[in-house]
């Protein structure tokens, strides 16, 4: 449903959007069947003049039926959106496969900074490349995130990777992600973090891998690229 | 003066209200401003939450039109700058959950309700009763307050999440955020005394012949919810005093730079904030189960179903707190944990729906505007239930999390709690309250124009949530995806619809007090109805019963094949039988 709205730009998009497609149709028919079996009911026993209403208890067995096999059907349908929630979940939260760069990424009131590696593809070495509300990744690469805060809780949140992760003050949170399609997209911080919180909007820079290479010597920081 | 009940219940420590039996003349004071009659105090809370409801839509409206409009001059308000916008959208939340919601259909209808259905004169502790609302006053006034001094109200959304809340360098709004703390903090203290009289009463104070599985769903519901909240609450004020003690004596319990951890005060809030979705449902739910079965002259379908997935919806709503913070840093694995827990709560609670409706099976239903109500609570309810799906599976939560989906699925419960269900307990219990009948006309107006807007208000906000659009941003015209004008044109369709939708609520606020004396007199039981509280005078004078009722049934004893009336009230005696 969602990729309706949004681009799928990232590796896991995809499960995601199925999952929500999944739930969509289980809670979906329950949904439409109960207002279907509701309205049905309302219709058809409006008073009538002279008429009396049903005397039914419900406590009686056969009667209990219409409660009791619903009720293990609705388990079914839990049963299964749990093992696709949880088997989402896993692959991109739980799980964190080799990363093939890393970035970090940090949250302050009010602005993204990002830390990008540099030439020599290492984080936290002289090259690296630090940028304010603007994030380079290369596409088909697999990054590993290092999410940290400098104030108050923020929310990472690439709405086309189908990615969010709350930064916290004090930690270091590491997730990952893999672009799959170039481009320019929002980030937007996603947890209430003061008064600019509306105004920290950042963007993600999708590039091709010799775009992205020479947006690095662009932006190799000068006392490092004069030193060479 | 000799109210039978007095004696009756002078062994249930019951001395207050005895005293108080003896002032015959009551001045205005005493008998609506200081008073211990449950039945006023219920009124009180009614009153007083219905006057923050305004001011809760009232806030709606100011941030809505500010989210269409950008920049424009809010009529009756002003600019909205971001600072107000924040504060807007916390006190909005903050004002409908803890200022309406619970004072209405817990304490409102639970004062009213809990002595009129039991057959007693007045709740265990009177005077307890009375210092309940005067504390839950002071903390309205704390909170309204809170709005007027300097730097303005609280923003850090309802659920105030540290360090934002518990520092002023961050959140800007060094008093109002103490005040904000301050008056929730009191409002617990206030609803705590409230449910423990509650819980006594229905306990101690039924009527002879009144077997606990006589008595009303709706009673049963809101001892419950008092039980939940007791149970959940003590985290929260004890997280409350802490973040108290870090905004001003400079503690650090939320602050990571002194070995605090802000994500603490999330599992505090969190292990209250479920549990209270559920404290406001079951009343509402109990009060659409009263209403059924009299406008449907039905039995209430597998009474003792009802209150099991009660039970069990209150034993697992203590199991799933965390599904609000997938993505907030706690471990990962313990996403799993919660995930079955909270997509198994589904369970009980469709079961509810299913009961409902299998109530309306064989029935001879009139659709007045108290079913109505009641009806709607189911229709709009299945659909806030079958969203919140979505969220509670941990997968697809890490995309819908803090979008306007979590909004619009949550307004779609909460709206029927907060807003469907007092209307519908208002409207079916206005004659017992007040003696008269409301206009059915305008109430059936009235109906429609709140439910059809409603709808068009929530439906593109969840279409907007699936489009990734985030919640609490004062302005989209900065992130180019959400800027488009399809989305706009949604924004300003939602905020049209809104202000169609209060508007309508004037056709409410005009029913209500022009019947009050215009109104057709009710007399005692207009609806037919089985329930003790039909039996009282309407309203009740002060001790509720002429003759204090025994109970013989069930309260929903409707339709019986065996006798000539389709209704058969629990206090009748079987000899007296028609047939």
């Amino acid at each position: 449903m969602i990729e309706k709205y949004l681009v799928q730009a990232s590796t896991y998009a995809a499960d995601i959007d199925n999952l929500v497609s999944l739930i969509s149709w289980l809670v979906g028919f329950w949904g439409f069947l109960v207002l279907i079996v509701f309205f049905g009911l309302i219709i058809n026993f409006r008073r009538r003049e002279g008429q009396r209403a049903a005397y039914i208890t419900g406590e009686e067995k056969h009667q209990k039926r219409w409660i009791t096999i619903p009720h293990d059907l609705v388990l079914v349908c839990d049963i299964i959106i749990i093992v696709g929630a949880i088997n989402v979940w896993y692959n991109v939260k739980q799980n964190l496969p080799e990363a093939d760069a890393k970035v970090r990424v940090i949250g302050q009131q009010w602005a993204w900074s990002f830390q990008h590696p540099g030439l020599d593809g290492k984080l936290d070495t002289d090259d690296d490349i630090r940028t304010v509300d603007e994030l380079h990744v290369e596409v088909g690469k697999l990054y590993h995130y290092k999410a940290e805060s400098r104030d108050v809780l923020h929310s990472f949140s690439v709405p086309v990777f189908r990615l969010k992760q709350d930064v916290i003050p004090g930690r270091v949170i590491s997730g990952w992600f893999e672009p799959t399609q170039t481009g320019t997209f929002d980030i937007q911080c996603a947890e209430m973090c003061g008064i600019g919180h509306g105004l920290m909007p950042a963007r993600i820079v999708i590039e091709s891998a010799a775009a992205h290479k020479a947006w690095m010597e662009a932006n190799t920081p000068t006392s490092v690229a004069s030193a060479k | 003066m000799a109210h039978p009940i007095t004696e009756q219940q002078a062994p249930h420590g019951h001395a207050d209200a005895h005293h108080d039996d003896h002032h015959h003349e009551q001045s205005f004071w005493s008998k609506y401003v200081f008073s211990v009659d449950h039945k006023i105090i219920g009124m009180q809370y009614m009153f007083t939450g219905m006057f923050m409801a305004i001011i809760g839509g009232f806030f709606a409206y100011a941030f809505r039109m500010q989210l269409a409009f950008p920049g424009m001059s809010v009529p009756g308000w002003g600019h909205v700058s971001p600072a107000e916008y924040n504060s807007l959208v916390t006190n909005h939340g903050t004002i409908m959950i803890f200022w309406v919601a619970m004072p209405v259909l817990i304490a409102a209808f639970g004062n009213f309700l809990i002595p009129l259905m039991l057959g007693c004169d007045d709740m265990v502790f009177p005077r307890l009763n009375r210092l309940s609302y005067q504390i839950f006053l002071l903390s309205a006034i704390v909170l309204l307050a809170s709005f007027v001094v300097e730097n303005g109200g609280f923003g850090g959304a309802w659920t105030a999440y540290p360090p934002l809340s518990a520092k002023a360098e961050y959140s800007l709004t060094p008093l109002g955020s103490t005040l904000w703390v301050i008056a929730v903090a009191l409002e617990f203290v206030a609803f705590l005394m409230g449910g423990i009289n509650f819980i006594t009463t229905m306990m101690n104070s039924r009527a002879p012949g009144m077997k606990m599985w006589d008595i009303p769903v709706v009673v049963w519901m809101i001892v419950l919810a008092s039980i939940l909240f007791m149970l959940s609450v003590g985290p929260l004020i004890a997280g409350a005093i802490m973040l108290l003690f870090d905004q001003t004596i400079g503690t650090g319990f939320f602050d990571p730079a002194r070995g605090g951890d802000p994500v603490l005060w999330q599992h505090l809030f969190w292990f209250f904030g479920h549990p209270e979705v559920y404290v406001v449902l079951l009343p509402a739910i109990g009060i659409v189960c009263e209403i059924v079965p009299i406008f449907a002259r039905k039995k209430l379908f597998a009474y003792k179903t009802v209150l099991f997935t009660a039970f069990a919806t209150g034993v697992l709503s203590f199991f799933v707190w965390a599904h609000h913070q997938f993505i907030a840093g706690i471990d990962p694995r313990m996403a799993n944990v919660f995930t079955v827990t909270t997509v198994m709560i589904s369970v009980p609670l469709a079961e509810m729906m299913f009961v409902i409706v299998a109530t309306l099976y064989g029935g001879q239903i009139t659709l007045s505007v108290p079913m109505l109500w009641a009806l709607s609570f189911i229709g709009e309810f299945i659909i806030g239930g079958i969203t919140g799906i979505f969220l509670g599976a941990s997968g697809s939560d890490i995309y819908f999390h803090d979008t306007y989906f979590v909004l619009a699925h949550f307004h779609y419960t909460f709206f029927p709690i907060a807003i469907i269900g007092v209307y519908a307990g208002l409207t079916h219990w206005y004659p017992k309250m007040f003696g008269r009948m409301l206009n059915e006309t305008l109430g059936k107006i009235h109906f429609w124009g709140t439910i059809i807007p409603f709808n068009m208000i929530f439906i593109p906000l969840f279409l907007l949530g699936l489009a990734g659009q985030h919640r609490r941003i004062w302005s989209y015209v900065n992130f180019p995806e959400l800027a488009s004008p399809e989305m706009q044109n949604l924004r300003v369709f939602a905020t049209v619809s809104l202000v169609i939708m209060l508007l309508f609520q004037l056709v409410f606020i005009f029913n209500f007090f022009w019947s009050l004396t215009r109104g057709k007199k009710a007399g005692r039981n207009p609806y037919n109805a089985n329930t003790l509280e039909w039996v009282a005078p309407s309203p009740p004078g002060h001790g509720n019963f002429a003759e204090m009722p025994t109970v013989y049934r069930g309260p929903y004893e409707y339709s019986r094949p065996d006798r000539d009336e389709d209704f058969w009230p629990q206090n009748v005696p079987a000899e007296s039988s028609s047939s």
